[in-house]
């Protein structure tokens, strides 16, 4: 194992990046993404890097010359964050729908307008469908050990990955950090070998048309090969074990065996959270606390498992879905729920949106109401949580 | 005067391979004149190419799954970004020779075959983006003036007075307001090293140019007059005509530019025919008025005198070949 350095994230995230041997970078600068592409292009103009920076001019070409260029058979990787994302929104569809194994750092950031540079998950929440597979890190650490694994799972499933951190609070934060050794990347993750590549010694279509006699059938394959992926996400992250004796999983749970009601979380706000927990917990309450890892494919299974026997749950989200039942999480986990035997309440709110705090006090607060919301009648499916009258 | 030419021998049109990496029996309409640039040129780049397609009717003819025309490896991404797609796909090959992870032995040829839709309108910053930052590619805009795959909708390269079913000819407004958009201009404005227009009827002329872009280790541009018997209203059989008018009557003269400022005119047309001699065989122009036509000529001859004029004043060096 390397050592132990403080580092800000997004430099820890993209020597991360330079680890993995990436073949080509492309991307477009966007605050709060800007100082992990910025770190690539350093390393690469210093011979540090044997890479191809290409310096798009936007969001949209980022993605395309990843597809390009992963098409050939590189190792491929871009970053961004906001309305960046919805700018190559049309070819994350593309990528996925190729199976190329990009992978792509998104560091969370509110949608405009208005336009907000601070962090919720709004930007991300759009590529839900996607077909992409997206995990979350809730700090600087495990930003960069999901970066190796995103590698490892893309180039075994042919599917695109996305790591979200959250910007500022995650991004630009210096923590201390633990890179792994360079042997050790490159046993973890050998040479991209791609079955079907763009290679005139054996040529092949890519992105024909999809006729109505056979789209449905690829739609379906990829599906499939999305729930598929499951299983190497999971193994990926036990060799990632092995290596380093950091065990990962789809769902992480603190304080969950004797919980009535708990917490349901993505990304850096947890860290919060579980001071709240353990405040509630020194007074006698039987709070817990459960954080989503892996968004897509959804844990099913364990997340149902992970719940135990809560009475309530409040899933507590970081983006809109305007005019529905909840937030794309609330969404996800009362339709997980229906098929389930366990019926928790679920209390779901929509908060910490385009940078607003959510404080320890804030979370005792809400673990509060989750606890009278066992007996209460829902009256909402959902509310915004902090906002000022 | 590159140096990439300094051994440049012009193709041996005798010497042509036989095969074409672009199979028949693809969807194209009868007299197809944009899918026939594609099958020459790729004589000349040959089975060494990853070809790349804007979406647009050369990319729907070719490949609706389980067929596909392409004997060479093909994508098609989207509409507007095959010049990224292509530079993605140039920097990977550049980074995998350069790590032994492929064959450097021999270049392989990257080249963009986008619309003018794609090329003119949608993917004009991808267009630039790609020139600029230097990628080794050869991008060809087939030009066939409009919409065609969605059913003729006007395009930035449609010309004056063109009806489309998004220009039509109206009693108020005569189809197309405006001239064409000087894409040359804008391409040539980036400095690349090779710059080209072409028309596929002048067959020795296109194909060198065709080799010429696939020596110069950069970026090269080739704009293709791709005629649309359908779009266009004209006769099938009447697609080597259009071709011939087309530069004859100085609507598509046929030049070179090199690294951006040295001029070649390739053919001079001294007595040129009239425009309306192309005009009246396409329906697309059978609405305009004796003023209307006359106006056409009138900017074809300033734009023609203009072109001649930038050939003598910006006129390659006289040294060598």
């Amino acid at each position: 194992m390397g050592k132990r350095v403080a580092k800000e994230v997004s430099i820890a995230v993209a020597d991360a990046v330079a680890q993995c041997r990436v073949d080509v970078i492309s991307a477009y600068p966007i605050t709060p993404m800007t100082h992990i592409v910025e770190h690539l292009a350093e390393l690469v103009n210093n011979g540090e890097l044997d890479a191809e920076y290409i310096a798009v001019e936007s969001e949209h070409a980022a993605m395309s010359a990843c597809i390009g260029a992963a098409a050939a058979g590189a190792r491929t990787f871009t970053s961004t964050a906001a309305q960046g994302l919805m700018f190559m929104y049309e070819l994350l569809f593309i990528a996925s729908g190729f199976r190329l194994p990009i992978v792509m750092v998104v560091v969370n950031r509110a949608l405009s307008a208005p336009i907000s540079i601070w962090n919720d998950h709004g930007d991300v929440m759009t590529m839900r469908d996607a077909g992409w597979i997206q995990t979350f890190a809730e700090n600087g650490q495990e930003a960069v050990d999901l970066l190796y694994h995103a590698y490892r799972v893309a180039e075994k499933t042919m599917i695109p990955v996305a790591v979200n951190l959250d910007g500022f609070i995650v991004s630009h934060v210096v923590e201390p950090v633990e890179l792994l050794d360079q042997e050790q990347v490159d046993k973890y993750l050998p040479p991209l070998k791609m079955k079907y590549k763009l290679d005139p010694k054996k040529p092949i279509t890519m992105g024909a048309i999809g006729v109505p006699e056979i789209y449905t059938e690829v739609k379906k394959a990829q599906d499939e090969a999305l729930k598929a992926s499951y299983r190497v996400i999971l193994q990926a992250w036990k060799d990632f074990e092995k290596i380093t004796g950091k065990r990962y999983q789809p769902i992480e749970t603190y304080w969950m065996e004797d919980a009535e009601v708990a917490l349901v979380l993505m990304g850096s706000l947890s860290e919060t959270a579980m001071n709240a927990v353990d405040k509630l917990r020194d007074q006698g309450k039987k709070v817990g606390l459960i954080r989503i890892r892996l968004w897509r494919p959804f844990p099913l299974q364990e997340f149902i498992k992970a719940i135990g026997k809560v009475k309530a749950l409040c899933v507590f989200d970081r983006a809109m879905s305007y005019g529905s039942t909840g937030g794309p999480v609330g969404i996800e986990v009362r339709s997980a729920l229906y098929q389930s035997n366990k019926r928790p309440k679920v209390l779901n709110l929509i908060g910490a949106l385009g940078g607003r705090d959510v404080t320890v006090e804030d979370f005792e607060e809400i673990f509060d109401r989750t606890y009278s919301f066992i007996k209460a009648k829902p009256r909402f499916t959902y509310e915004i949580y902090g906002a000022k009258e | 005067m590159r140096p990439e030419w300094t051994k440049f021998k012009p193709v041996n049109i005798k010497e042509l391979p036989k095969e074409d990496w672009i199979a028949p029996g693809h969807r194209g309409c009868q007299g197809c004149g944009t899918v026939l640039p594609i099958k020459l040129a790729l004589k000349v780049l040959g089975p060494n190419t990853i070809a790349v397609s804007s979406t647009g009717c050369m990319e729907i003819i070719t490949s609706p799954f389980p067929f596909t025309s392409w004997k060479i490896p093909w994508i098609h991404v989207a509409f507007e970004n095959a010049a990224t797609v292509a530079s993605g796909i140039e920097a990977g090959l550049k980074a995998l020779m350069r790590k032994g992870k492929i064959s450097k032995k021999e270049w392989i040829n990257v080249a963009v075959f986008a619309g003018d839709g794609a090329t003119y309108d949608i993917g004009l910053q991808y267009v630039s983006g790609a020139l600029e930052r230097g990628h080794r590619i050869i991008y060809f805009c087939l030009d066939n003036e409009a919409y065609m795959n969605t059913g003729v909708q006007r395009s930035g390269g449609t010309p004056l007075f063109a009806h489309t079913t998004t220009s039509p000819a109206g009693k108020v407004i005569h189809g197309k307001v405006g001239w064409k958009k000087n894409l040359d201009g804008i391409v040539i404005a980036h400095g690349i090293p090779y710059f080209a227009t072409a028309n596929p009827i002048f067959f020795a002329d296109f194909l060198n140019k065709v080799k010429k872009a696939s020596l110069v280790e950069g970026p090269s541009f080739i704009h293709v007059y791709s005629t649309c018997p359908t779009g266009w209203g004209a006769k099938s059989e009447d697609t080597v005509t259009l071709c011939r008018l087309a530069t004859e009557t100085r609507i598509f003269p046929l030049f070179e530019v090199i690294d951006g400022k040295y001029y070649i005119l390739n053919r001079k047309i001294d007595k040129p025919k009239p425009v309306e001699e192309y005009l009246k065989i396409q329906r697309r122009f059978r609405h305009l008025t004796p003023e209307e036509i006359e106006l056409f000529q009138n900017k074809v001859n300033e734009e023609y005198e203009r072109l001649v004029k930038l050939c003598e004043v910006f006129a390659p060096p006289k040294e060598s070949s």
